[in-house]
């Protein structure tokens, strides 16, 4: 396997050194390589969401990036959002509103609603299904997911006063 | 039912959900989340065509690239297993093999599986396999494949027409003799399919010592028919133990989804590893085997000139695909609520169930039963149309009173209980109904077009399975659809519930399940732990699905817990030295009615039961604290032998009334929701806030299917919407914003009267969406019989009927 390629990546703060195939899926490398498996495949072609990560402080999908892009990037996934086993205001915002069912997308959908809410501290309803509507579910019908958005942006809001 | 609701505790609150925290942290530890030592993966080869003899299949530079274990294709398949499942009429005519054996019969159908160090690796291999196939003449339309000569799926059956039967139930002659007005349709609901986000996987593994063979699934829910599985891995039926792994939503699809760990379980014994096999979106979408109904209606309601609804005649094709896994299933739950929620005296049913060269049909939220809804209520207004009445109307005069229950309609299924026009006024209330009609009439005025729609449906839950087998003279095989649960309490007064089903794959089962715990006990829900127990050490579950499984644990649950509440009072009796029947148990105690202090705490009993035998009054055998129970259906009947009559079968009947105000943009077709609103009668509660996430993302999915998902055939049986790009999910633009008001009419026939509910809301979006498109565009008297809605059927409509009045 001559293929590969040293990459050198931090994820939820911690470094990370690999050799990679060039095809090796970012997604896949998170969850294969690092054990980082919260984040989820569901499509595998860029439209579900489910995977989506931040990358150098924008989302991206990770079934759409290759590890080896990933070079030199800092990467937050779900597993990064809680902190000293203290729910990030989203996550419980997402809990009181019960904005999830299965957990499959719950994922991608924080890291989209965490990246959303830094541009757009104080959203409308609609500005928050706007922003979303590339990330789907299955089970809800988004409204609890609204609802907890918009709930973690006041949390949030007194958090940062 | 006027009588006062008993006062709970647990049971009615929206508890925070068990299960959250764990999936907000990314730990939801689905079955593709697990590594075991060892492993390797697989990755199968699908047909790239519809119909096809398989003439031959090298596999001989697969078998030599690196990495790879094996690579097995049909020729392999009739050595390594026997046939799959198959609860269709006539499996031995219509065979189905966990790969194709001689021929493809549907685009996507596995032809080879390959094992390799990963999946990647797995994935080139498939393509280096080569496959030489002789295409055959395709079947894709299933009134075509009826006829004589078509191409056949299955030559051994001699025909396409799997089965067909008519029934007749009541005096349908003489009602439509006797009717005064009688309106026929011809309706067409095309394929849709659960589409979870979490695709269906197994890790396998087999230990040739022992010979165990122990699965990790997400997608089998009936474990006392798990032997079926073993007969197909040809393993002994002790020597499978299937671990529930929490699903990434199901909607009925992951009900009992057994080519993957069978396949996965028949790799791992072939190789000597663990095997993953997790599908990809191509696979889920193209051979998940389980694609939702696909029916082709000719349907007439007869009427009299006052509205009174009379009779039914249902004609229905059903295209089934290439196989025909749970036989014609889903028209028992279409019987089990044909006649919606009014007093139709006679129906007639005739079923013709095809196979074509399509993916074959499984289970998707409502199995079947939403289809018939849909079709009642399309025909309800049309019988309102031809007599100008106003759809409220209609319903109010046909509805089953709520005086008249247990009401048995003639099919022979009983609906236990009901309210329907108390759901309609709640919400006729909270969708100001009035004030719709009068903004709809100013909308006209300005040239726009808004449409309003009403249904009022019904919701069947907990199947008896006898549905499977009244198709058939003789009957044979399964009744009562078990479910279990063993309760212990440990000697700290904790209690751990263990269920032995696919429990979890997006409802709320640890949630409902220490609610119920606690209600029984008088405790803290935070003091009951749920886990999931495999299926060598287990009891019978047969698991969520026909939304009956908040009702079958919760009997579980109390059937277990009356065992250890009463050997917890013979000891506290003993202690206490006051008579069992003056104990209570309250407060997390056991305490002398009407002496509360004169109490011992649950854990000082427990205490006792675990530790201290010699303590024990003598007719206690046994130390600890721990009951199984397994609940079986609490209402079930035979069918009659001459199937006129087919026994109660699924009665516990949930209704809801479902209000939608659109708006159509007759240029483009686009449509926007300007209110949706949602009343439900579900029984008793049991989390409000849980039922309500289910009636909304049951909603979501009665959209998609009402106007935005097909999995649509090309003619010559290629999947042309094979990824999320053409299959449309509804996102959070399409979703309105839902407006939800309960009635709560307990069953008297169910644990705390609780009634099913997981299915309802996509039991119900369909008919009102259909119903407030067609109100929409009642000034050029379009009319809505073909669901999805595609904004280019909405705009061919309209020129139809531009045409017509031309």
């Amino acid at each position: 396997m001559a293929d590969l390629h040293a990459i050198r990546v931090t994820v939820n703060g911690v470094p990370y050194e690999a050799r990679v195939e060039s095809r090796l899926l970012l997604a896949d490398f998170l969850r294969d390589h690092l054990g980082l498996v919260g984040t989820h495949l569901g499509c595998e072609h860029g439209v579900c969401g489910a995977c989506t990560v931040i990358l150098n402080g924008r989302t991206v999908r990770s079934c759409l990036v290759f590890a080896v892009q990933a070079d030199g990037a800092e990467i937050m996934t779900v597993e990064g959002l809680a902190r000293d086993s203290q729910f990030h205001p989203l996550q419980e915002a997402f809990r009181d509103k019960q904005g999830l069912q299965c957990g499959f997308c719950t994922p991608g959908m924080l890291m989209r609603a965490y990246e959303f809410l830094q541009e757009n501290p104080n959203p409308t309803e609609e500005e928050i299904r706007e922003a979303i509507a590339g990330n789907l579910c299955r089970c809800t019908g988004y409204q609890f997911i609204v609802e907890a958005i918009q709930d973690a942006a006041t949390r949030m809001a007194i958090a940062s006063r | 039912m006027a009588t006062q609701a008993p006062a709970r505790k647990w049971i009615g609150q929206s508890i925070p959900r068990v299960e959250d925290p764990r999936l907000l942290l990314g730990r939801g530890e689905y079955v593709t989340d697990l590594v075991l030592p060892g492993m390797v993966h697989a990755a199968i080869l699908r047909s790239p065509l519809a119909h096809a003899r398989i003439a031959s299949i090298d596999a001989s530079k697969a078998r030599s690239l690196p990495g790879v274990l094996a690579v097995v294709t049909g020729q392999e398949i009739k050595e390594l297993t026997n046939p799959m499942p198959d609860f269709g009429p006539d499996p031995s005519k219509h065979t189905w093999w966990v790969l194709a054996t001689d021929k493809v019969r549907y685009m996507g159908e596995p032809v080879a599986a390959v094992v390799a160090t990963d999946r990647y690796i797995a994935e080139d291999a498939c393509e280096l396999i080569e496959v030489n196939y002789e295409p055959l003449p395709v079947v894709v339309d299933p009134v075509e494949a009826m006829k004589p000569g078509a191409p056949l799926v299955h030559e051994p059956l001699g025909t396409n027409v799997a089965y067909s039967r008519t029934f007749v139930f009541g005096d349908v002659e003489r009602d439509f003799a006797e009717a005064e007005v009688v309106v026929r349709d011809h309706l067409r609901w095309h394929r849709s399919g659960a589409q979870p986000l979490e695709t269906v996987g197994a890790v396998a593994q087999y230990n040739p010592a022992t010979g165990m063979m122990t699965i990790y699934c997400n997608s089998v829910t009936f474990t006392f028919l798990l032997f079926l599985m073993a007969n197909t891995l040809k393993i002994p039926s002790n020597k499978l133990n299937l671990i529930p792994c929490p699903a990434g939503g199901s909607f009925g699809s992951k009900f009992w989804a057994v080519r993957v760990p069978i396949l996965a379980g028949m790799l791992a014994k072939l190789v000597g590893r663990p095997v993953k096999f997790v599908e990809d979106r191509i696979d889920n979408i193209t051979t998940s085997d389980h694609h939702g109904s696909d029916r082709i209606y000719d349907v007439e309601m007869a009427a009299m000139r006052d509205g009174t609804l009379r009779s039914l005649r249902v004609k229905v094709v059903d295209d089934y695909g290439a196989y025909i896994q749970f036989g014609v299933g889903t028209h028992g739950n279409s019987l089990a609520q044909v006649v919606g929620p009014y007093k139709i005296k006679s129906v007639q049913y005739e079923l013709y169930a095809v196979l074509t060269n399509k993916c074959q049909q499984g289970a998707y939220r409502g199995f079947g039963s939403e289809v018939t809804n849909w079709v009642v209520e399309r025909m309800v207004d049309l019988v309102a149309r031809e007599l100008g009445m106003d759809p409220v109307e209609i319903r109010r005069k046909n509805f089953i009173q709520p005086h008249e229950f247990p009401y048995f309609i003639p099919t022979g299924n009983m609906y236990d209980s009901g309210n329907y026009p108390g759901v309609l006024e709640k919400a006729l209330q909270l969708a100001d109904y009035q004030g719709l009609r009068e903004m709809q009439r100013r909308a006209r005025e300005e040239g726009r077009y808004v449409g309003i729609g009403l249904i009022s449906a019904q919701e069947r839950s907990v199947f008896s399975a006898t549905e499977f087998w009244f198709w058939f003279d003789q009957p044979t095989g399964i009744t009562s659809s078990p479910e279990s649960v063993t309760l212990k309490m440990d000697p700290m007064g904790n209690i751990t519930a263990t269920l032995y089903s696919q429990a979890f794959w997006g409802q709320s089962p640890e949630t409902m399940v220490a609610q119920v715990v606690a209600e029984e006990f008088d405790i803290d829900p935070s003091q009951v732990s749920v886990i999931y127990g495999g299926s060598a050490g287990g009891l019978p579950a047969t698991g969520p699905g026909g939304s009956r499984f908040t009702i079958m644990v919760a009997g579980a649950i109390q059937g277990a817990a009356r065992r250890i509440k009463e050997k917890m009072l013979k000891i506290a009796s003993h202690k206490l030295e006051v008579a069992p029947e003056d104990l209570e148990f309250a407060e997390g105690k056991i305490r002398v009615r009407g002496t509360p202090e004169k109490a011992m705490t649950l854990q000082e009993v427990a205490t006792l039961a675990y530790l201290f035998k010699l303590d024990l009054p003598p007719d206690i055998e046994e130390s600890g604290l721990e009951a199984d129970y397994t609940f079986d259906h609490p209402y079930t009947t035979m069918p009659a032998p001459d199937r006129k009559n087919l026994g109660v079968f699924y009665p516990f009947v949930g209704h809801a009334c479902h209000i939608a105000a659109v708006e159509v943009d007759i240029e483009t077709g686009q449509h926007t929701f300007l209110k949706y609103v949602a009343v439900h009668d579900a029984g008793t509660v049991v989390n409000p806030r849980s039922l309500n996430g289910q009636i909304i993302g049951g909603v979501a999915q009665g959209l998609g299917t009402a106007m935005y998902e097909q999995y649509v055939y090309s003619p010559d049986g290629q999947l042309l919407t094979g990824s999320y790009m053409d299959y449309l999910i509804p996102t959070a633009m399409e979703v309105p914003k839902v407006e939800i008001g309960h009635q709560e009419t307990p069953s008297p026939f169910t644990p705390y009267g609780i009634k099913g509910a997981g299915e309802g809301g996509r039991m119900m979006t369909p008919a009102v969406v259909s119903a407030a498109i067609e109100d929409a565009l009642a000034p050029f008297g379009v009319r809505v019989n073909e669901v999805p809605i595609t904004p280019e059927k909405i705009l061919r409509w309209i020129d139809e009927a531009r045409g017509r009045q031309a």
